[in-house]
């Protein structure tokens, strides 16, 4: 009989799934999804089901280190928490003193647990707080921002009561959000019909009606077809368009002379097909999502191609509409009062940030950045010297592209901190790790979730830490004492929640029946009703972007044709997997013995034509960088890509399991750094072209 | 067979292995060894249609187990009150001979422990109301565990239900 059951928050991908956990003995021995909450009713994916053999697992992160060799050369002291907190904050007030607190950036996970955080940061008065979206979700953030005037966070996937569904390179049903997953699965036993749009066939396509083998790189001309055929027949939803779109001849005129026969001569897919497919949506609006994408950092045009999905809905109604993208709810729309934020105890800081947004790049938003611009802006100390950097559960070399480039941006970097659970590539660089407690160990700030039903989730701690391992709040609040920012340091996680929850009328006992509450009684669809208007100059939903005009950039970009790699070579295309949450996960006991490592997905054919067979290990090269690692022959993948999932070639001898297995990406994008969607900001991790050969 | 059933619905099952895992966690296997595995294949053209397949193969819990007959300790037994076939650690010699004998190779060799380890429905979960933790964690809900004269009390119910509601509206 387990002794008690403890409602917490999952930690082992960025969806923060809600939890329950069986204690005994100070241990935890079971987990599984929150079964109250009625989206998930219990359910917890793969990785979520190992987070108690990453606690057990003895290869992490155990006490402070400090470094004593060189950077990476993996020899350590140990520290006390007295003396790390004391190394770091002496080390980031030298930085301050010499270069100014703009010199210290923080590169974070993001997310709805990272306020105290953001907090201590403004507390130091630096402007620079980056999370990884840029290698994320960036170009969708601010094609919403160019639409709407809000990013899409502000936007529910209705995916349950969806009679048409949508997924453009969402591999959701392998790269899992359980939420979404059962919503659609439920949306595809009542009725609702799904296409996907892919360059390989996954077990997402296998559950589509209808499946469109993409040529890699070509999604936007498939959109803009969409666009025109909506516009030509008038499928489009003209009283919605009335009320709600700006500048909708625009639109056509960009949209004119994209005719699904030019699309299909692009992208390879039949221009019936494109037709029948903007018909069956029409009929379905405005239950119609068209989903916004996870990973949106693929090529140089994805801005466009996150932006035409986003008009698709528009034009459909499906934004405001039940069964389509209906409006995010926040506590302030329910007559409630939201969490206190640590932020707001630290005036804004007025210097300019590292990455020049938004001085420098009017049409982007200050929130997650750039990270690769203010990187690059310790490798050049424009606009100013960067001088240290911290990062958090984070880890830019295994993350972003070409970290051989990375690393030796990082000489120039007086301090490298980082605070994570598991080892980590920048971790194994660092002068000094700072070990956080895993997920199941540690408590966090209470989360505030926007939604068609608003809710507070609290993190608890499972367990008491196996090692010498402390929760973010201790870690900020130890810093924070030391340098004199006394109102982030807590005693206790009780008063951080006290503290998040004073004036909302909400208890923190009001979180022991369930881990959560819920502001609302009952979920509600806000309708877009008369005097509504969308946070843009307008008040409505913009086709021509005053942002990107403002930065010199168009609104929808010409399509530019994509080359066809040369006999041999091959688009280098990525994707998550069901096993594996990129690097963070490939040494887990359980998960490594899953998927121990990536293989290289290729077209039966084309792999023929090179002598290559199934399972054989071949050999990978673009420029000077090189690699191995195993064929995977597919029917059903595009002859002109190659797809691999990231975060695999682990080089760390703290991680016996995942070293040297399989191969990372991102050392294949040499000058990755620098190739990006110049109207997104978003890196372009698939304007990669890697050669392939038989060994 | 037992009087319990683990069904699985492979157009709701993604292939994630969350059934897998769970599994291993709460029976505490080392990393090898797994008492239900789900099947996976493809994605292959079937049916004109390109797709993954998927079975999840946990125990048959036979009528009359093999293993059971011939585990020589008696360390494999077939519960009478309801009918999960499960190993006795404390009995087990680990002699293997139940591994050779089953027509599916379903009971698992764990090194680590010198023992063999085999799904036993999670008759401890069960027996608290709760459902074997592969059920209870599967990402989609494809696996569903029924208990007897469950199904049936409900179709029942829904016939009955479907007249009175005739009736109110003639």
């Amino acid at each position: 009989m387990p002794a008690k059951t403890v409602y917490s928050v999952c930690g082992m991908c960025p969806v923060r799934c809600p939890i329950e956990v069986d204690v005994e003995n100070g241990e935890s021995r079971f987990i599984q999804g929150n079964r109250q909450v009625p989206s998930i009713r219990g359910a917890l994916c793969t990785r979520g089901a190992a987070g108690i053999p990453f606690v057990r697992d003895d290869e992490r992160p155990q006490f402070p280190m400090l470094r004593k060799g060189e950077r990476g050369e993996g020899r350590w002291q140990r520290l006390s928490w007295e003396e790390a907190l004391s190394h770091a904050a002496e080390k980031l007030s030298e930085v301050r003193d010499r270069y100014g607190s703009r010199s210290i950036l923080w590169s974070d996970t993001g997310g709805p647990f990272s306020d105290l955080r953001q907090a201590f940061v403004r507390g130091l008065g630096s402007p620079n707080y980056f999370s990884e979206e840029s290698v994320q979700g960036v170009n969708r953030q601010h094609a919403a921002l160019s639409l709407f005037g809000f990013t899409d966070d502000r936007l529910v996937l209705d995916l349950k009561n969806a009679r048409e569904v949508v997924l453009q390179a969402r591999n959701l049903f392998e790269s899992v959000h359980i939420q979404q997953a059962n919503d659609l699965l439920d949306g595809l036993e009542n009725g609702g019909r799904l296409t996907v749009v892919d360059v390989r066939a996954t077990v997402t396509s296998g559950k589509a009606d209808r499946f469109f083998l993409i040529r890699p790189g070509t999604d936007y001309a498939l959109n803009m077809a969409v666009i025109h055929t909506l516009l030509k027949h008038k499928l489009y939803d003209t009283a919605y368009a009335e009320k709600w779109i700006a500048d909708l001849d625009e639109l056509g005129r960009m949209a004119g002379a994209f005719s699904p026969e030019i699309a299909a001569a692009e992208t390879g897919i039949k221009a019936a097909d494109i037709e029948a497919l903007a018909q069956d949506l029409a009929k379905a609006a405005p239950r119609v999502v068209w989903h916004p994408g996870w990973r949106t950092a693929r090529y140089a045009d994805s801005f466009f191609v996150c932006r035409t999905v986003l008009i698709i809905n528009v034009l459909l109604g499906s934004v405001g509409a039940r069964g389509g993208l209906p409006l995010a709810l926040r506590p302030e729309d329910v007559g409630q009062k939201g969490l206190n934020r640590f932020i707001g105890l630290f005036p804004p800081v007025t210097e300019q940030r590292a990455d020049g947004v938004p001085w420098k790049y009017p049409a982007f938003e200050g929130g997650p950045g750039l990270l690769q611009e203010a990187l690059g802006a310790v490798h050049s100390g424009d606009p100013y010297p960067v001088k240290a950097c911290i990062t958090y559960q984070q880890d830019p070399l295994a993350e972003l592209p070409d970290p051989q480039k990375l690393i030796s941006f990082f000489a120039n970097l007086d301090l490298l901190v980082c605070a994570t659970s598991a080892w980590s590539e920048t971790a194994w660089h660092a002068d000094l790790v700072l070990p956080l407690s895993p997920y199941l160990e540690r408590e966090s700030l209470i989360a505030q979730l926007n939604g068609i039903q608003p809710t507070l989730l609290l993190r608890r701690r499972c367990a008491h830490p196996r090692f010498d391992t402390r929760a973010d709040w201790e870690i900020i609040g130890g810093l924070a004492r030391k340098l004199g920012m006394e109102s982030l340091a807590f005693a206790s996680a009780e008063d951080i929640w006290k503290f998040q929850l004073d004036g909302t009328g909400v208890r923190l006992q009001d979180f022991d029946a369930k881990g959560l509450v819920e502001l609302t009684g009952r979920p509600h669809y806000e309708r877009l009703t008369e005097g509504f208007r969308f946070p843009t100059d307008s008040g409505k939903i913009e086709m021509v972007s005053f942002r990107s005009r403002r930065q010199g950039l168009p609104s929808l970009g010409v399509y530019a044709p994509k080359n066809r790699p040369a006999a041999g070579t091959f688009r280098l295309t990525l994707g998550g997997c069901g096993l594996h949450s990129d690097g963070h996960t490939v040494n887990n006991p359980l998960l490594h013995k899953q998927m121990p490592e990536n293989v290289l997905w290729m077209n039966q054919a084309a792999a023929a034509a090179l002598g290559i067979a199934d399972g054989e290990t071949v050999a990978v090269s673009v420029q000077d960088r090189s690699g191995r690692i195993k064929a995977r022959l597919s029917e059903f993948i595009h002859p002109e890509a190659a797809f691999m999932v990231p975060g695999f070639g682990r080089i760390l001898p703290t991680e016996s399991r995942a070293f040297g297995r399989g191969l990372a990406a991102n050392r294949l994008m040499p000058g990755g750094l620098d190739i990006r969607d110049p109207s997104g900001g978003g890196l372009a991790l698939q304007e990669h072209v890697i050669t392939v050969r038989k060994l | 067979m037992s009087k319990y059933m683990i069904r699985h619905d492979p157009l709701r099952c993604i292939s994630c292995k969350a059934c897998e895992v769970h599994c291993q966690v709460k029976n505490r296997t080392a990393a090898g060894v797994k008492p239900g595995v789900l099947i996976t294949a493809g994605p292959d053209r079937l049916l004109d249609k390109v797709q993954v397949l998927s079975a999840f193969r946990p125990c048959f819990h036979c009528e009359k187990p093999w293993c059971v007959a011939i585990c020589p300790t008696g360390a494999m037994v077939k519960r009478a009150e309801d009918g999960w076939v499960h190993v006795v650690r404390s009995l087990c010699v680990g002699c293997r001979a139940c591994v050779g004998a089953c027509p599916w190779k379903v009971p698992q060799w764990d090194e680590s422990t010198g023992r063999v380890v085999k799904c036993d429905g999670c008759f401890d979960r069960v027996a608290q109301g709760l459902h074997p933790a592969c059920v209870a964690g599967c990402t989609t809900h494809a696996l569903s565990f029924s208990r007897p004269n469950e199904n049936v009390r409900k179709v029942r119910l829904l016939y009955a239900k479907s007249l009175l509601v005739v009736k109110d509206a003639g």
